[in-house]
């Protein structure tokens, strides 16, 4: 762990890179949220950012957000809107890339965010899909960020909130699920990948300061490694400005949230 | 003015929302959510309701931790900055206070539901949910041909916050709709709450943005401050601190009910519970008008 920035500030800046400039990203709850903001103050300047709750925007709003709904996202905004009318778009094949918050993420990229246990009595009960579900199935590709435990990272989810690759390559295409599937679990260890038309998910880079035991001890299934691994960027100083500048109190990056 | 809708908060839901009702709620996801409204269906120890939504950012949890919710059917229900709702889990992991029954959804599918009711369609046909868990856990879903069918959700009443509305009910509102629309039009009656009262001259000025049809509207409250700790465009920002607090507060049961004690049950209505919270740090000061528009016609 590096003195220079937290954990969270490594995972929002890891998230940042994943949006490419132009793009049209479907931003979720929480850290994307920050993340969307680091990418359009730096090296993506024309990525558009669709809300689920009815906005589209091109610049994210100089201030701390807490939620997509707080009014400094509304200001500037594109379009103001009902959530059927951005849900359209994404069932249109228009959204590059979305931003899913998971609990629970297996081999294949499914995620579970509704119940740990049985579903009618549950162990734990989790908040449920929101637009994650929609985003899982509907975006061109999708990411999700979590904190790498191997209770969070387990062999085989209990429960499909969001479906990634199934159980294999060719499960989206067998079951008519029209986006292209997960593309990266950003965790607080490092960033995992998939390959290419999906599958399984393997260990693309190690955040700087930890190790690959570390990693295959904190996954709750034997990790694939690729070939070429190394270590994460780490954040710039550019870009950990504009994340103290967009959550000066340390909301999202430096408290356990 | 004066106008047969409009009554008092205590008024709109004793005589809207009976034991047993279905209401849909915090229709524009995590702005304008109708506290007020949620605290006093809590204060007439409402029973058996079903809650309807798509996110619910702490209001559902409060309604469930006070025992008055037998099922919910949303996408999402907990705090959106804090994380897990402590009385949804309670509920739907012991018991307590009472069993609630869950069905899931996902947003853009309550929004489906919600259409295919004012549509009064049998069901919408979508591809979204397909390949996810949640066909097994919602009788209401059903995959037929390669897409999911998505049968009508119809609240018994639909509760909104708005910015304006006039004494019939014709509400303006502005900012992002979620499923307000829907949920209005699919609703057998809508209790609107607004922050200002205005005249009819107001609101019919700029019918296109009139929400619903009036004959909808069943009750209009004057609340202003209604949606706190929720934020509403050009009146409030978010009390993230009170969400922070609720979170903290709520996470065992006997803090849960010191909570709600003090803000809900221990305060008469909305205006006593306003006396509590620092106004002035959350009241939007900066003023940002839209160009009017012209409906000239001659």
């Amino acid at each position: 762990m590096s003195e220079r920035y937290t954990a969270q500030e490594l995972m929002v800046a890891a998230a940042a890179r994943e949006i490419k400039d132009g793009e049209l990203v479907f931003v979720g709850m929480r850290l994307p949220i920050l993340a969307y903001g680091v990418a359009h103050h730096t090296h993506a300047p024309r990525a558009r950012a669709l809300y689920e709750l009815g906005l589209m925007r091109e610049q994210a709003p100089d201030a701390f957000l807490g939620t997509m709904g707080d009014p400094p996202n509304v200001v500037g905004a594109l379009w103001a809107t009902r959530m059927s009318n951005v849900m359209a778009l994404m069932a249109q094949g228009e959204v590059d890339l979305g931003f899913i918050g998971g609990a629970e993420v297996d081999r294949f990229g499914n995620l579970n965010t509704s119940y740990i246990g049985d579903p009618s009595r549950p162990r734990t009960k989790l908040p449920g899909s929101g637009g994650g579900a929609d985003i899982a199935i509907l975006s061109r590709r999708w990411v999700t960020l979590m904190r790498h435990e191997p209770r969070r990272l387990v062999e085989r989810v209990s429960y499909v909130t969001s479906p990634g690759y199934g159980d294999g390559p060719d499960w989206r295409r067998r079951h008519g699920l029209p986006g292209g599937g997960p593309a990266a679990i950003v965790t607080t260890l490092g960033v995992l990948r998939f390959p290419e038309g999906g599958g399984e998910a393997y260990l693309a880079t190690i955040h700087p300061g930890h190790s690959l035991e570390e990693v295959r001890g904190a996954t709750g299934w034997d990790l694939t490694v690729a070939d070429d691994l190394g270590p994460t960027p780490e954040p710039t100083d550019e870009e950990l400005a504009w994340i103290r500048r967009l959550d000066p109190d340390g909301f999202w990056t430096r408290a356990d949230r | 003015m004066t106008g047969g809708k409009v009554m008092t908060m205590a008024e709109a839901i004793s005589r809207l929302v009976p034991d047993g009702a279905s209401v849909a709620m915090g229709t524009c996801l995590e702005p304008a959510i109708p506290f007020a409204a949620g605290h006093e269906l809590i204060r007439q120890r409402r029973r058996d309701l079903t809650l309807i939504g798509p996110i619910s950012d702490g209001l559902f949890d409060q309604l469930i931790g006070a025992g008055c919710v037998a099922r919910i059917r949303a996408a999402w229900v907990g705090n959106v900055s804090e994380g897990l709702g402590h009385c949804y889990r309670r509920a739907t992991e012991r018991g307590e206070p009472r069993q609630i029954e869950v069905c899931d959804y996902s947003n853009f599918a309550v929004s489906l539901a919600l259409w295919a009711a004012a549509w009064n369609a049998p069901y919408l046909p979508t591809r979204t949910l397909l390949g996810s868990d949640i066909l097994k856990t919602n009788p209401d879903l059903e995959v037929v041909d390669g897409a999911v069918r998505v049968r009508p959700l119809r609240p018994d009443v639909a509760i909104v916050h708005v910015q304006r509305s006039d004494p019939e009910g014709r509400a303006h509102l502005w900012g992002p709709l979620g499923v307000t629309e829907e949920a209005g039009l699919a609703a057998r009656r809508i209790i609107v709450c607004c922050e200002e009262l205005v005249e009819p001259e107001v609101v019919l000025s700029d019918p296109n943005r009139i929400l619903f049809p009036d004959t909808k509207v069943a009750a209009v409250v004057h609340e202003p401050g209604g949606t706190h700790p929720s934020p509403l465009q050009g009146h409030w920002r978010r009390d993230h601190g009170a969400y922070r607090e609720y979170a903290r507060r709520s996470r065992t049961a006997e803090g849960y009910r010191e909570w709600l004690e003090e803000w809900v049950l221990g305060v008469p209505d909305r205006r006593a519970y306003l006396e509590r919270v620092d106004r002035e740090r959350l009241r939007v000061r900066e003023r940002r008008l839209a160009a009017p528009v012209d409906y000239g016609d001659e």
